[in-house]
């Protein structure tokens, strides 16, 4: 893992640049089989795969924190819940019904067109591809501890209003879920 | 193999692409919400690859938040394919089409 | 005192939510058990709000003789709790409006002194960058949650609440049958909270929290009779009508935040007022779609088809709601913004003819409607131009008058119309009344007076105020159109006339003659409870002695002027437009004289057609022309018209696919050239005698064509709804790349 590097070089060289090609790849390659597949399960599996992948580069970019919430979170718990809902609705595709609508050539069209912009930005900014303060990742307060450590000082302290409306959030999803998942509803006057 | 900030975006670009593209054209409900993921996903490529060239932790903090967005929004989209498939039996995004004018 | 400004609009909001929450519980507890422990939980939250002060209002002791009810289980004492909440708490924030006003001090207040209670910060919006005049001075954005109480919100204040709280004394005894009453105060709770906010907001932001607020609550008491279609139908009218108005405010304070960064009252209005010059070039674009909200919440000509159709609200809200508080609020707004439209004559033109305009269709509409209701409403959208028009040719203090006065008459006709229909058991027809002076007499009186008020009897309420406008009218001088105020001031005498003739019809048809309704209905007529007859009879007191704030010609006479005067900032460098309004006294009084022969010709012939000639004239003259009857009586087909361009041509056919859409939007746009084209050489061919029907169907057609393009891209497919957003975000980020 590029981790040593001294500041003024490019972040990601050597076996940690291919091995970032490698899983850009494969994320891609995932997330068109996500899209193509006919069958919601092979979709969701695909899908599982394409986070897991998109977990490792962002191990590879040294946030470790979000890596392992995006395979806990992800992997654990949305992915689960999808598999869920795909039994509980146990829907077979009818043979013939093609899986994509017919708006898609219009739809692929469009793709190019948002590739317009997007070169020029690449085009025109110049992003700067080192790191200033390789250590700001892993330091609270001057001290060198983790990654982890260094998040949650600054989620639970300076991002603790937005972490807390993160969780009434929460909550107010969960609600939501279950007004709307119930069996019928409850004549509202 | 030297990779710089710009294949960071090309890739987030692409997978973003995909992810747009499967929401305008999956008929089932299931794979469009999978869709919104993908491209979620595309977004904390984003936060994560200019926190560590920004030395600024504010972005993974950031896709953290995104994470728990994501979360949500899998939780009530499918409480509304679930809802979906039991009033209409299907989960064809092109059949719930009342709203039309 | 006035440190507890925010208490004001506190009390309401209160009461809402104890009458919101009491009435959910006790609905849910009488749905699921109703025998067993039903009301359980209901008189043990019923006794925490029950012993607060004011128990001596008419409400109170009303519904408190009915709460001894010894059924344990009946909903009573908690429909005694819905009552004393929803009264004590608007009664509470009127007592305090008063003492806040008295603290601030009348006479303080006409100097100009302006008391502002912020709270907390409410936004803040980060730094401003930009440097220069018309960006504002460099600094912090924020918006602040504050309260401003300064002469004009002073003077909406204090009528808004004592109206307001009148209103719901009145609602205890007109409401106390129907289903679902503590569903009524809570909304009507949340109404007067919203108002207040409306008016007391010291920022344009607040202003608008406040707007929303009153028109959910329009729409929630609109369709407060849920079941039935038409209350239903008339609630998303009025919804969807408002939106196209709010959009317009929104854009108005868009510009108003990037014009002068800050949408703080106390900030803006003296920028603009200090430097004139720097300003004006922008603010016809700012004023105008401030004028585009104000039309939709004051139901002004293109956006009033929403007010007639509210009328299927219980009426007392249509008295609160849709003729004394909420729709005089564009017209609060407009005055609060003066600064602004004075410094743009083109705006202020459009404000006056829009007025101008509305005040004599809605009033021509008003005399062939046959709906007690209809025809008061129609009222109040002629009353609600002749407003504007004073705005629009520089009268805001007399706009504002007017608003005061026709809170007091307007409220009282409507609230005598509730008791009309209450007495009647739910007829609204005038044709199938009659004769109920004898019957109902202190309804009669009090309608009458009202009446007499709003035709512009001397020495009455409305006659001051509307004379105020009639002046400026006459006397206003609009530089691109010399004329206008003369034909504007004509349009309004002539409304002033009708305005008395439609209204004393509406008296005799409904009070004098015989009664023309089954001999079982007429047995049944009694007049109205204790709690609603007080209410009429403080309201005619007030249309008769509301005027006096406001006498004109007498040193010293003119207390509402010199009361508001301070709203109407100076501008720097300029005096043309201020000093205009200095009449001199015999064209004053020939004035005068004018608008009172005009009320008096109206009155007259109204007289002797319905009250003694038995409405022979009129139906002759209906025979005599019967497409202008028609179409007057139809209301000259607006809602139609609407509903033909834009709900049918939106609605039917979709289902269309969109890669349909470039094809019919090509189509249509060709097809839109071809009939313009065959129109105008039409036109030429013909000119002198088809001039109207060709311009009207090559309009049409036009129209027609373009929306055809419109309706096809409804196909209610959320997937092709994400398509051309995408499309939208591709041209944004665009724009944005080009011109960053």
């Amino acid at each position: 893992m590029g981790a040593a590097e001294a500041a003024g070089s490019a972040l990601l060289t050597g076996v940690a640049g291919w091995l970032f090609v490698g899983f850009a790849l494969l994320i891609l390659g995932t997330a068109i089989a996500v899209v193509w597949s006919k069958n919601p399960v092979h979709s969701a599996l695909f899908l599982l795969a394409s986070f897991l992948l998109v977990a490792c580069v962002f191990i590879l970019e040294e946030a470790e924190f979000v890596g392992a919430v995006q395979i806990l979170v992800y992997a654990g718990g949305i992915m689960v819940l999808f598999l869920f809902v795909i039994m509980l609705v146990h829907q077979r595709t009818a043979a013939g019904t093609p899986a994509f609508q017919h708006q898609w050539d219009i739809a692929l069209l469009l793709l190019p067109v948002f590739l317009i912009p997007f070169l020029y930005i690449l085009g025109t900014e110049k992003f700067t591809d080192i790191a200033r303060n390789p250590d700001a990742f892993r330091a609270v307060a001057g001290r060198v501890i983790g990654n982890t450590e260094a998040v949650s000082w600054l989620m639970f302290r300076d991002y603790l209003l937005p972490f807390e409306v993160a969780s009434v959030f929460l909550l107010v999803a969960m609600i939501g879920a279950v007004v709307l998942g119930k069996r019928s509803f409850e004549k509202v006057d | 193999m030297t990779i710089t900030i710009n294949h960071f975006l090309i890739l987030s670009f692409l997978l973003f692409a995909i992810g747009f593209f499967g929401v305008l054209v999956r008929r089932n409900f299931l794979t469009v919400l999978m869709s919104i993921e993908l491209m979620l996903n595309a977004v904390n490529i984003n936060f994560i690859a200019f926190s560590r060239r920004l030395s600024d932790l504010t972005g993974q903090v950031f896709s953290v938040f995104v994470i728990t967005i994501a979360a949500g929004e899998a939780a009530i989209g499918l409480a509304l394919t679930i809802s979906l498939f039991r009033q209409r039996k299907t989960l064809n995004v092109e059949e719930a089409n009342t709203m039309k004018g | 005192m006035k440190d507890l400004l925010w208490l004001v609009p506190l009390f309401p909001l209160a009461g809402f939510l104890v009458n919101g929450v009491l009435y959910l519980i006790s609905h849910r507890t009488r749905g699921e058990a109703a025998d067993a422990h039903g009301s359980q939980g209901a008189p043990a939250l019923a006794a925490a709000p029950a012993p607060s002060v004011h128990g001596e209002n008419p409400a109170h002791t009303h519904a408190g003789s009915s709460a001894h009810d010894p059924a344990g289980h009946s909903p009573i004492p908690l429909k005694t709790a819905h009552t004393v909440v929803g009264t004590v708490s608007v009664g509470l924030s009127c007592v305090f409006a008063f003492l806040a006003i008295l603290d601030v001090g009348i006479g303080r207040l006409s100097e100009g002194a302006a008391h502002v209670v912020t709270l907390y910060r409410w936004l803040p919006l980060g730094v401003n960058q930009a440097v220069g005049q018309v960006h504002g001075p460099a600094g912090e954005w924020f918006v602040d949650a504050a309260f401003r109480l300064d002469s004009l919100s002073a003077l909406m204040i204090a009528f808004v609440t004592f109206v307001g709280f009148l209103i719901h004394v009145y609602s205890v005894g007109y409401m106390g049958h129907e289903e679902g009453y503590g569903r009524y105060f809570a909304y009507l709770n949340l109404f007067m909270f919203s108002m207040l906010l409306l008016v007391l907001g010291a920022n344009f932001l607040l202003l608008f929290v406040g707007w929303e607020g009153v028109g959910l609550c329009s729409y929630l008491l609109i369709g407060y009779f849920y079941d039935r279609d038409a209350a239903a139908d008339a609630g998303k009218k009025a919804f969807v009508v408002n939106r196209i108005g709010d959009f317009g405010f929104i854009l108005g304070i868009f510009g108003i935040f990037s014009l002068f960064g800050s949408l703080d009252f106390g900030k803006v209005f003296p920028a603009a007022a200090a430097h004139p010059s720097a300003y004006a070039p922008y603010l016809t674009l700012v004023c105008l779609c401030l004028f585009v909200g104000a039309c939709g919440k004051s139901a002004q000509f293109p956006l009033y088809v929403w007010l007639p159709d509210a009328m299927a609200g219980p009426t007392p809200v249509s008295a609160l709601i849709h003729a004394a508080t909420m729709v005089t609020a564009g017209v609060y707004m407009v005055a609060r913004c003066n600064v602004l439209f004075r410094l743009s004559p083109d705006a202020l033109l459009v404000v006056a003819v829009v007025g101008g305009f509305t005040a004599l269709f809605a009033a021509t509409i008003g005399v062939a409607q046959n709906d007690i209701k209809k025809v008061l409403a129609y009222s109040t959208v002629s009353q609600l131009g002749y407003m504007f028009l004073a705005c629009g040719v520089g009268a805001f203090v007399a706009g504002m008058f007017h608003v005061m006065t026709h809170a007091f008459f307007k409220a009282c006709l409507f609230l005598g119309s509730g008791s009309v229909i209450h007495a009647l058991g739910g007829e609204q027809d005038i044709r199938k009344m009659g004769g109920l002076a004898s019957k109902i007499p202190v309804t009669y009186r009090t309608f009458l007076v009202a009446t007499l008020a709003i035709a512009g009897v001397p020495l009455l309420a409305g006659f001051f105020s509307k004379d105020a406008i009639l002046a400026a009218a006459f006397e206003a001088h609009f530089a691109s159109a010399p004329w206008l105020g003369r034909v504007l001031w004509a349009a309004a005498l002539f409304t002033a006339g009708l305005t008395a003739f439609y209204m004393l019809r509406l008296v005799s048809l409904t009070f004098w003659g015989k009664f023309r309704g089954g001999t079982e209905q007429e047995a049944q007529i009694h007049e109205s409870p204790r709690s609603m007859t007080v209410p009429l009879i403080v309201l005619a007191f007030l249309s008769v002695v509301g005027g006096y704030v406001g006498i004109p010609m007498v040193r010293g006479g003119d207390r509402i002027g010199e009361f508001l005067h301070p709203i109407l900032l100076p501008l720097a460098g300029a005096g043309a437009h201020t000093a205009a309004h200095e009449a001199a006294a015999s064209t004053e009084a020939l004035l005068m004289a004018a608008s009172v022969a005009a009320a008096a010709i109206g009155l007259a012939l109204a007289y002797v057609w319905y009250a003694k000639g038995e409405g022979a004239v009129p139906a002759r003259i209906a025979a005599r022309f019967p497409g202008v009857y028609r179409a007057v009586s139809n209301k000259y087909y607006v809602d139609e018209a609407y509903d033909s361009v834009f709900v049918q041509g939106l609605a039917k056919g979709g289902g269309r696919f969109l890669w349909d859409f470039d094809a019919t939007v090509v189509d249509g746009a060709v097809n839109g050239t071809r009939h313009v084209t065959v129109g105008l050489s039409w036109l030429s061919s013909f000119f002198d005698q088809y001039v109207v029907d060709g311009l009207v169907n090559g309009v049409a057609n036009t129209l027609q064509a373009g929306f055809r393009g419109f309706r096809r891209a409804q196909t209610g497919r959320v997937q092709n709804y994400a398509l051309v957003m995408g499309g939208g975000l591709f041209c944004l980020v665009a724009v944005y790349l080009l011109f960053r």
